[in-house]
């Protein structure tokens, strides 16, 4: 009988017993992450263990490296909050200097990334360092008890951001790191979602093989945060792709005139031009992402909220160089 | 042979830096120790130092990729000063509790408000609680060796923790002296390679750094800090006498002039530390009993030596360019915690002075001598003292 080879790596360096809740998004990017890198060091380099993580404070870290116990089998190091990528460029310029082969991972949440550890970030990338950067976007700061930040969708609920009176709950649009990474004209820069293993694993191995510095966006989905249940995650994620409101893209040194857009699936009609995505007409409304998810339960009372939120959404896209019509749920 | 140059003490802790040969330096420029980096950017240009230098985007990156990179096993170096140290608050704490042994070399500046880029202590002295070991210069030759010193301090495994030696801003990062640069045979076979024992970012033997501690755990962690620091004071005594044996240079932790028979002496760090000795040579020709201590390590801080040199004088006379709110100097509460429970302990007195580079001048000297005279015949005195303070201005 054939065996067939495993998707991926049964080689685990994010092991069980971290303290993650249940239906978490981001434990499950930071596996495949790791399982990815991995395999691209063993085609690399011909070492499957050949690389080290530095990591920001956060969630992650917190349930992964509570002394005496850690969740991870691989050299990791944690600093503080907002300088992953500061740490990350000491390893790497350490392991060049001493002449050991691999690569530097270094992780940060949504608020390690966009808002406090940006200028350490801005700082690694320029510098050219040998690192992959992940950014997990869970799309608030989740370890310290869901307050919003700069990743923080439109009209999301958070503690920072209620909805009130006053209030429609965050009121800035979304900021896309990926494209501020890809202005640096790094090699290359990706988003990702947990929902889409294969492509995420793709491009982590991609990021992982390239010479110079890398970044990745992934979406993944808090349980706690997002309001929503934990079996659910996944689904979240696929329909936050599905109702164009998560872009999967690749940006190759910095050519933003040559953005590899991909196609959302979810009956969605993508049309092309000489190759290149130009025009998305989604059929999912957004609305079946964001009912699923207590944090925007409070705009289906206010949906010119959500029509707000759809705008920035065509905005970004058009960002991107692709037209997007966004349906409105049928009455 | 060792080599003699004229340099300034900015180009003598390069030099250290560049015969210790740190393998990642990080380091970002500010006012008065940028020619730190720039000489050593130089250095690596012309390939007579084999480093990564990283040239970081803040003082903040700098330090934390220093932290990356010792987590990873080598041997780092940077340099910086007043705002630049105090932007690296954060990370000082985390460097000594994962037990780096990074060295910095400061260039001792005030920090603002208002901004001022002259010399005083308060930005090492304000870091003196995060863990690091503190080292005070008097002079460039003494920046060049005792940042030698503190990577050997540093990286002992009784000790490994991180290390600062600060120069006096201008006074001494701009002032050109002679200075002895050793023979880099001696400063390999004296420092050695740095070779951590347990394993560093090391694939093959991967440990976690840098984790999260529960109330059960954190206190023990903080211990190992404090133990540390006990630990550095022998070591930095066995560090000192290789030192001397194999360089001919003496130091001390607390470094002691003519105060046998002082009744009053003077207690100082730095470059003042020279001016005051003039200063006492001066009086001791007109007749009058001081001395000057020199206090050449601040952290560990040396309570023993602090002992011992109190049963020598009346009075200590502390001359600090530091401030302390609602204390004084930082000195006055250390040698305070060292002598409160002696029988027998000289009266203290503080003077606060040559604040963001005011000079100290000898008639500053005579205005606490008087305060210490007045201390030494029973008389009232203030314990807290503002020399050359301009009154008209306030
Ligand atoms: C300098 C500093 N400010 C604030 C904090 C508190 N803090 C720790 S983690 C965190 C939020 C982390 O958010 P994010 O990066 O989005 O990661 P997540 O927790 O969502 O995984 C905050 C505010 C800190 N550790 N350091
Ligand atoms: S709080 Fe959110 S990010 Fe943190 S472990 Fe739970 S689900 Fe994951």
């Amino acid at each position: 009988m054939a065996v067939r080879k495993p998707p991926i790596t049964t080689r685990e360096y994010w092991a069980p017993g971290h303290a993650a809740c249940a239906g978490c998004g981001c434990a499950a990017a930071l596996r495949l992450a790791t399982k990815a890198f991995s395999e691209a060091m063993e085609e690399k380099y011909g070492d499957p263990n050949a690389f080290a993580i530095a990591q920001a404070t956060g969630c992650m870290e917190v349930v992964s490296a509570v002394f005496p116990y850690t969740a991870w089998k691989a050299p990791w190091v944690h600093v503080a909050f907002e300088n992953a990528a500061a740490v990350a460029s000491g390893v790497e310029a350490a392991w060049k200097k001493v002449g050991r082969k691999g690569k530097i991972l270094a992780i940060g949440g949504d608020g390690g990334t966009a808002d406090i550890g940006m200028q350490a970030l801005s700082g690694m990338l320029e510098r050219w360092h040998n690192v992959v950067y992940l950014m997990y976007d869970n799309e608030a700061y989740m370890n310290t008890g869901i307050q919003r930040s700069s990743s923080t969708p439109y009209g999301a609920w958070t503690t920072t951001s209620p909805p009130g009176k006053y209030s429609i709950g965050e009121d800035k649009p979304k900021k896309w790191v990926a494209l501020i990474a890809a202005a640096h004209q790094i090699p290359y820069v990706a988003t990702a979602s947990v929902a889409n293993p294969y492509d995420y694993i793709r491009k982590m191995k991609k990021a992982a093989k390239i010479d110079g510095p890398a970044f990745i966006q992934v979406q993944c989905t808090c349980v706690p945060g997002w309001r929503a249940p934990p079996e659910k995650s996944i689904e979240i994620t696929r329909l936050a792709i599905e109702t164009g409101v998560w872009p999967l893209f690749e940006i190759e040194n910095g050519d933003f005139h040559n953005i590899k857009i991909q196609a959302p699936g979810g009956g969605a009609k993508v049309k092309r031009e000489g190759g290149r995505v130009v025009a998305i007409e989604f059929k999912k409304p957004i609305e079946e992402y964001l009912k699923l998810q207590g944090r925007f339960k409070h705009l289906f009372k206010q949906p010119e909220a959500i029509d707000q939120l759809r705008e920035q959404i065509k905005a970004m896209w058009k960002t991107l160089g692709v037209e997007v019509t966004l349906p409105k749920p049928e009455e | 042979m060792p080599i003699r140059k004229v340099m300034k003490a900015n180009e003598a802790a390069a030099w250290a830096a560049k015969l210790a040969k740190p393998k990642v330096i990080a380091a970002f420029p500010i006012t008065p120790s940028t020619l730190v980096p720039e000489k050593i950017s130089e250095f690596v240009a012309d390939g007579e130092l084999d480093a990564e230098f990283i040239k970081v985007e803040s003082e903040h990156s700098a330090i934390s990729a220093c932290v990356g990179a010792s987590a990873a096993g080598v041997r780092t170096f940077t340099a910086t000063a007043s705002q630049g140290l105090a932007l690296m608050h954060e990370i000082l704490f985390i460097a000594a509790g994962m037990r780096l042994p990074i060295v910095i070399a400061v260039g001792n500046r005030a920090l603002s408000a208002p901004i001022n880029i002259w010399n005083d202590w308060q930005d090492t002295i304000s870091e003196r609680d995060t863990g690091w070991l503190q080292f005070y210069a008097e002079n460039n030759q003494e920046a060049l060796d005792l940042i030698l010193i503190a990577f050997k301090v540093a990286e002992d495994e009784r000790v490994l923790l991180p290390a600062m030696v600060g120069f006096d801003a201008f006074i001494l990062t701009h002032t050109v002296e002679p200075v002895e640069i050793p023979d880099q045979e001696l400063v390999d076979e004296f420092l050695g390679e740095y070779v951590p024992k347990h394993a560093y970012l090391d694939p093959s033997k991967p440990i976690t750094q840098g984790t999260l501690a529960f109330p059960a755990h954190y206190m023990e962690a903080r211990y190992t800090v404090w133990e540390a620091n006990e630990n550095a004071k022998k070591v930095i005594d066995e560090v000192f006498a290789e030192f001397e044996k194999r360089f001919g240079r003496k130091y001390q932790k607390i470094e002691e002039y003519r105060t046998d028979d002082a009744e009053i002496i003077f207690v100082t760090m730095g470059s003042l530390a020279g001016t005051v000795k003039e200063y006492v040579d001066m009086l001791r020709e007109k007749g009058v009993k001081v001395g000057v201590a020199k206090i050449t390590v601040y952290r560990p801080f040396p309570t023993e030596e602090v002992r011992e040199l109190a049963k020598k004088a009346k009075v200590l006379a502390l001359l600090e360019k530091n401030v302390t709110f609602s204390i004084g100097g930082a000195l006055f509460q250390d040698f305070s915690r060292a002598l409160i429970n002696e029988k027998e302990k000289p009266v203290i007195v503080d003077f606060i002075l040559g604040l963001g580079g005011r000079d100290v001048t000898f008639k500053d000297l005579d205005e606490a001598l008087g305060i210490a005279q007045k201390a030494l015949a029973g008389e009232e005195f203030d314990e807290v003292n503002w020399i050359g303070l301009r009154k008209e201005i306030l």
